[in-house]
């Protein structure tokens, strides 16, 4: 159930919102689409569900391509739209059967595959009610329901926690991450914690393209492949920025305001300086209180590729 | 077929839930009884057993009651975004439009049944011409077909149903009244054309009992007509830039 993306492009007007993108997801994988607002996520999302065709450029879902046959393709995919969008004035589950109906669950199943989306989203007590009588959170999932109703191996979800408060965000993510152990799951969103907390491969896309594509390990890494260290040493002398300079692995020291004997210290490339740190302080007599890696966070890595 | 019939229950139910539809029969039926019965010249005054009287008023409230029917059909859709939703399931703009069309057509039916019990009264009166009664009911119907399908063109091609009601009268008064009137101020080849193109002559003819394929055509052609222009602005996303 692969799907691939060449490519890609989608103009409106003289605009183009998506420009030349070319990718390829595997059955089971879990990718988040990460980028800013405007970036072209959700047009990518809406044309490889069949909503709007490509302006140049294809899209095949199981080796079926979207400029074929999107009945096949539309039954294999379920989608979240962008926004939640959903009729308010039909009942959770009178909903979820006209959905199941149009994607042509046949009928004896309709009512037993209704059941377990209740289940499986929480639904359970609030499930005679009307639409508009629900909070966002469960309308959030009623929207997962019914983008799960007739068990489709893809599904696309665009922004899937927006409006959600935190509990119900760890709920959905929990709900995601579950459903990627059998499905090939695509969502998007512009907070980075959430990809990473749900996805295994991260595309970032800014202006209509790819910038970055692959684990946020390996995004970490290829963003910055410089050693970044914070170090606490007493007792504070004038020398220590120097001598520390002095190290062959150390490429830049900096105090850090506020907080007199701390400094923060990057190795030069692919080099390492803890080591190096320690005897110096050894050697001087100082004392060594605190000495901590950072890890590049993935905001920075974003920021950096986006802007 | 089967698509098509799913969206037209899912709209049948939401005109049933949200009250317009019995908002629509009860007015229908208030307005034409009210017309047909007790003012104006009514059926007394006329003292004649037939329902022209009826047909007559129900020729001009439909006209008014069909672009409130379809004002929201596409345009909330399209306000609300779920018109994505449905688009990106297993069914084709085509079945979305047709469905909405018959949803809107049976809910005038059953008005219309509603209005039988006057036929009834009727006969009670006096000789009744059968073949006009039922002429005149399948010309409602082709007139209501016809609304319809221009009505839900006009919903298509907006987010704002106020927009989609006004568009949709403007489109149907040309038919309704105004080819009528310039058609008849107009002489030659033009004149009959423009004859042709009125909905009154076309209802005038088949309420006479006379089904003639010439009417047909015209019913046939505004529908089709109505519905593929609905669809095309439907599947406009596809090639819009």
């Amino acid at each position: 159930m692969s799907i691939i993306v060449e490519n890609l492009t989608k103009k409106y007007g003289e605009q183009k919102a998506v420009n030349d993108i070319s990718f390829k997801i595997e059955t089971g994988e879990v990718v988040g689409f990460l980028g800013p607002n405007g970036a072209g996520k959700s047009t990518t999302m809406k044309m490889i569900t069949c909503f709007m065709a490509p302006t140049i450029g294809n899209i095949t879902v199981d080796d079926i391509s979207v400029n074929e046959n999107q009945s096949l393709i539309k039954k294999k995919i379920g989608y979240l739209p962008e926004n939640n969008p959903l009729y308010f004035d039909m009942s959770i589950v009178d909903y979820l059967r006209f959905t199941a109906e149009i994607q042509g669950v046949s009928k004896t199943d309709i009512p037993g595959r209704i059941g377990e989306m209740i289940e499986l989203c929480g639904l359970v007590r609030e499930k005679h009610k009307n639409i508009n009588e629900l909070s966002k959170g469960f309308r959030q999932r009623v929207g997962l329901a019914q983008a799960m109703i007739h068990d489709p191996e893809v599904l696309i979800l665009d922004e899937p926690t927006t409006g959600l408060d935190p509990n119900q965000i760890v709920e959905i993510r929990k709900l995601i991450k579950e459903l990627g152990k059998q499905k090939t799951v695509i969502l998007s969103s512009h907070i980075l914690s959430e990809v990473e907390a749900t996805c295994d491969r991260i595309l970032i896309i800014n202006r209509g393209r790819i910038v970055a594509d692959g684990t946020s390990e390996t995004l970490r890494s290829q963003a910055d492949d410089q050693e970044l260290l914070t170090v606490h040493i007493t007792p504070l002398n004038e020398e220590l920025e120097t001598s520390l300079l002095g190290l062959g692995s150390v490429e830049k020291v900096s105090a850090i305001e506020d907080k007199p004997g701390f400094y923060s210290i990057q190795s030069k490339p692919n080099m390492e300086s803890r080591k190096a740190i320690f005897d110096l302080c050894v050697k001087q007599k100082w004392y060594l209180l605190e000495m901590t890696g950072i890890e590049t966070r993935l905001e920075d890595v974003f920021r950096d590729l986006t802007n | 077929m089967k698509k098509t019939w799913i969206i037209t229950k899912r709209e049948l139910a939401s005109f049933f839930d949200s009250l317009t539809a019995y908002v629509m029969v009860v007015l229908f039926l208030g307005l034409s009884g009210i017309f047909t019965w007790l003012v104006g010249s009514n059926i007394f005054v006329n003292n004649q057993a037939n329902m022209g009287v009826f047909f007559g008023i129900a020729f001009w409230s439909l006209f008014f009651f069909i672009p409130a029917l379809t004002m929201k059909m596409v345009a909330e859709e399209n306000r609300l975004g779920t018109i994505e939703l449905l688009t990106t399931k297993d069914i084709t703009d085509g079945q979305i439009i047709r469905g909405k069309f018959f949803a809107c057509l049976i809910l005038i039916l059953i008005s219309l049944i509603c209005t039988l019990p006057y036929y009834v009264t009727i006969s009670q009166l006096g000789n009744i011409d059968d073949g006009a009664v039922i002429g005149g009911y399948v010309g409602l119907i082709f007139l209501s077909g016809s609304y319809v399908a221009v009505g839900l063109f006009a919903s298509s091609i907006t987010t704002n149903q106020i927009v989609a009601f006004l568009v949709a009268l403007f489109i149907g008064i040309f038919f309704h009244l105004l080819f009528d009137v310039l058609g008849t101020s107009t002489s030659g080849i033009l004149g009959s054309f423009l004859n042709y193109l009125s909905m009154r002559v076309h209802f005038d003819s088949i309420s006479r009992g006379v089904v003639d394929s010439r009417d047909l055509v015209y019913f046939g052609s505004i529908i089709t007509m109505g519905l593929y222009l609905a669809e095309l602005m439907l599947s406009k996303r596809n090639w819009q830039s």
